[in-house]
């Protein structure tokens, strides 16, 4: 499908991605304006940055969000995984409705409901609140991403390499360890980059379940922001913004120097 | 067949870490909220009365009453918070249709090397901050913010408008937020379509937009379908952007579940609100999964 994009696409795309983009454009603008407000020009200054790097609450609360981000992401791709395994490689087995459910349902579920549900069961089973929890919550939740994400592409991976592998003798946790994840590797780190993202990212959910001592960076964004705008968010969001296009940047590059390189081989291996 | 006994271990638990773990986490916590939701507030930790009581016999008395529900129904504030949440979602997922599908589009249609760099373009708002992409709009919307500045250097108008804080700057805010979830479904459905078709459309004497009406929108019904869902279930609960963006007046189901959680301390009604939106939203769910999984098996 590439003919016949027409005037109208074009404007279209145009508009969505000014839409899309501006506020972010105008947030990183502002995070460089020397005056308090974030609406009005006042001249350069990083002075907000450094404000950034000295309000010990906000670096406390970001250094608590990152643990939890990168334990949820670890765990969530882990079982993410194996949901995508046994939905799209197992067959029929009992339960398997309820699994499928269980397993989509957190993609839609509002946050609201998801965070009241999981601190009930928390009270019921009388577990402390705090960090752990918090992790408990995203996981639950991230998993959900993951197995879309590691769906699509084992629906697009050749069985054949496994079979070939299985015949030439491997047992099936080798063939998985040797073939499997490599092949799955571009799912499994945009699953996990995406679960951290969505655990670093999560207001409601975390408000519900955190406890004394366990404050996450969106938590002391969000009363922050209730106050009134601060350039100081503005410095915080540009940091997050450019570390996200970072990252994603060179995750693509990567995957798609691979994509070539295998396409190369192919072709090599087809002529050969 | 050395292999059998232990590839039948291995599948069993593979299954069961996620199963067990999603029925704790995920499943049984709704049972709670159901629980909880027949039972009465009281001050003390937890702040609620027992449901079930033990009373010697096989199984347990239900105490509970119904007192919450015909509460929810009796005061308008729930009522009008629930329809209105309705409305605003539907509205946002219409307008989420109407930008997203045409950009969409145009991504599917765009030649190969720009379609995976436009496809990162939509995606990337998505992964940064939602908080602070919401927070962005504050300064923009403001009375004395940069759109009025703006209109106001040139002379469009003479006095600030109120932008912030009623039910357009909502509306922004969910458009905004939620748009790429409208545009990826229906990318991924619309990038599958078999040019074919469209050429014998033509062949056949159709007209550019008589085969898109009777042929590329048809065949789209399923990412439509999937964008909607995608958009629709979660901005009925909304909570952030009616918070931030939105005014004294914008009732949301999810703020005023958030406000009796937090403020009013009353687990039970919360409760009965949770399971009052989740009766709503069960047949949006359904459709979803329907269509969610339908895609991921037969993706090529």
């Amino acid at each position: 499908m590439n003919k016949g994009i027409s005037w109208f696409n074009i404007c279209m795309l145009l508009f969505g991605f000014v839409f899309l983009y501006a506020p972010i454009v105008i947030l990183i603008i502002f995070s460089f304006n020397s005056g308090k407000l974030v609406s009005v020009w006042s001249g350069f200054s990083t002075h907000w940055y450094g404000a950034l790097f000295h309000n010990e609450q906000i670096l406390e609360a970001a250094w608590i969000s990152l643990k939890i981000g990168a334990i949820n992401a670890t765990i969530a791709t882990i079982l993410g995984t194996l949901v995508a395994f046994a939905l799209n490689r197992f067959g029929r087995f009992r339960g398997r409705t309820l699994f499928t459910g269980m397993a989509t349902a957190p993609l839609v579920m509002p946050d609201v409901i998801t965070g009241l549900a999981t601190l009930l069961l928390f009270v019921g089973i009388g577990m402390a609140r705090g960090m752990a929890t918090i992790t408990i919550a995203h996981i639950t939740f991230s998993l959900a991403f993951v197995a879309v994400i590691v769906r699509a592409r084992i629906s697009a991976l050749d069985m054949s390499l496994e079979e070939a592998a299985m015949d030439l003798g491997a047992r099936p946790v080798k063939t998985f360890i040797l073939i499997v994840v490599p092949l799955l590797a571009p799912a499994l780190v945009s699953g996990w980059l995406l679960a951290f993202t969505l655990s670093l990212d999560d207001l409601v959910i975390a408000s519900f379940v955190a406890g004394p001592g366990a404050t996450t960076l969106p938590m002391v964004v969000f009363s922050k922001v209730r106050l009134g705008v601060s350039p100081e968010i503005n410095a915080l969001g540009t940091i997050i913004v450019l570390l996200v296009t970072f990252c994603i940047v060179i995750a693509t590059l990567i995957f798609q120097r691979q994509e070539r390189q295998k396409i190369l081989d192919d072709q090599m291996a087809r002529r050969g | 067949m050395k292999s059998m006994p232990f590839r039948i271990t291995g599948r069993t638990l593979a299954v069961a870490a996620p199963y067990v773990w999603l029925l704790i986490f995920f499943l049984a916590p709704f049972a709670i909220v159901l629980k909880l939701s027949f039972a009465e507030p009281l001050i003390a930790q937890p702040p609620y009365s027992a449901v079930f009581e033990w009373a010697g016999g096989l199984l347990p008395n239900f105490t509970g009453s119904l007192d919450n529900y015909q509460f929810l129904l009796t005061d308008d504030l729930y009522i009008n918070a629930y329809l209105n949440s309705i409305k605003i979602a539907m509205v946002s997922t219409i307008l989420c249709l109407l930008i997203g599908y045409p950009m969409a589009y145009g991504i599917a249609r765009a030649p190969g090397a720009w379609r995976n760099a436009l496809l990162m373009l939509v995606i990337l708002p998505f992964w940064t901050s939602f908080l602070i992409r919401v927070y962005a709009w504050i300064g923009i919307l403001k009375n004395n913010g940069i759109l009025n500045n703006v209109l106001l250097g040139l002379g469009i108008i003479d006095e600030p408008l109120q932008l912030l804080h009623n039910n357009f700057s909502v509306y922004i805010g969910i458009v905004y937020s939620y748009l790429p979830f409208m545009i990826l479904p229906l990318y991924a459905n619309l990038a599958r379509m078999d040019d074919s078709l469209l050429e014998s459309a033509a062949d056949l004497g159709c007209r550019p937009w008589q085969a898109f009406t009777r042929v590329t929108l048809p065949l789209s019904i399923p990412g439509i379908i999937a964008g909607s869902m995608l958009v629709f279930i979660p901005v009925v609960g909304e909570f952030v952007i009616p918070e931030l963006l939105g005014g004294p007046d914008t009732l949301m189901i999810g703020k005023v579940l958030w406000n009796e959680f937090f403020q009013n301390r009353d687990w039970p009604v919360a409760s009965s609100v949770a399971i009052a939106m989740l009766v709503l939203l069960v047949i949006p769910i359904v459709i979803f999964q329907h269509f969610q999984n339908k895609d991921s098996e037969s993706n090529p």
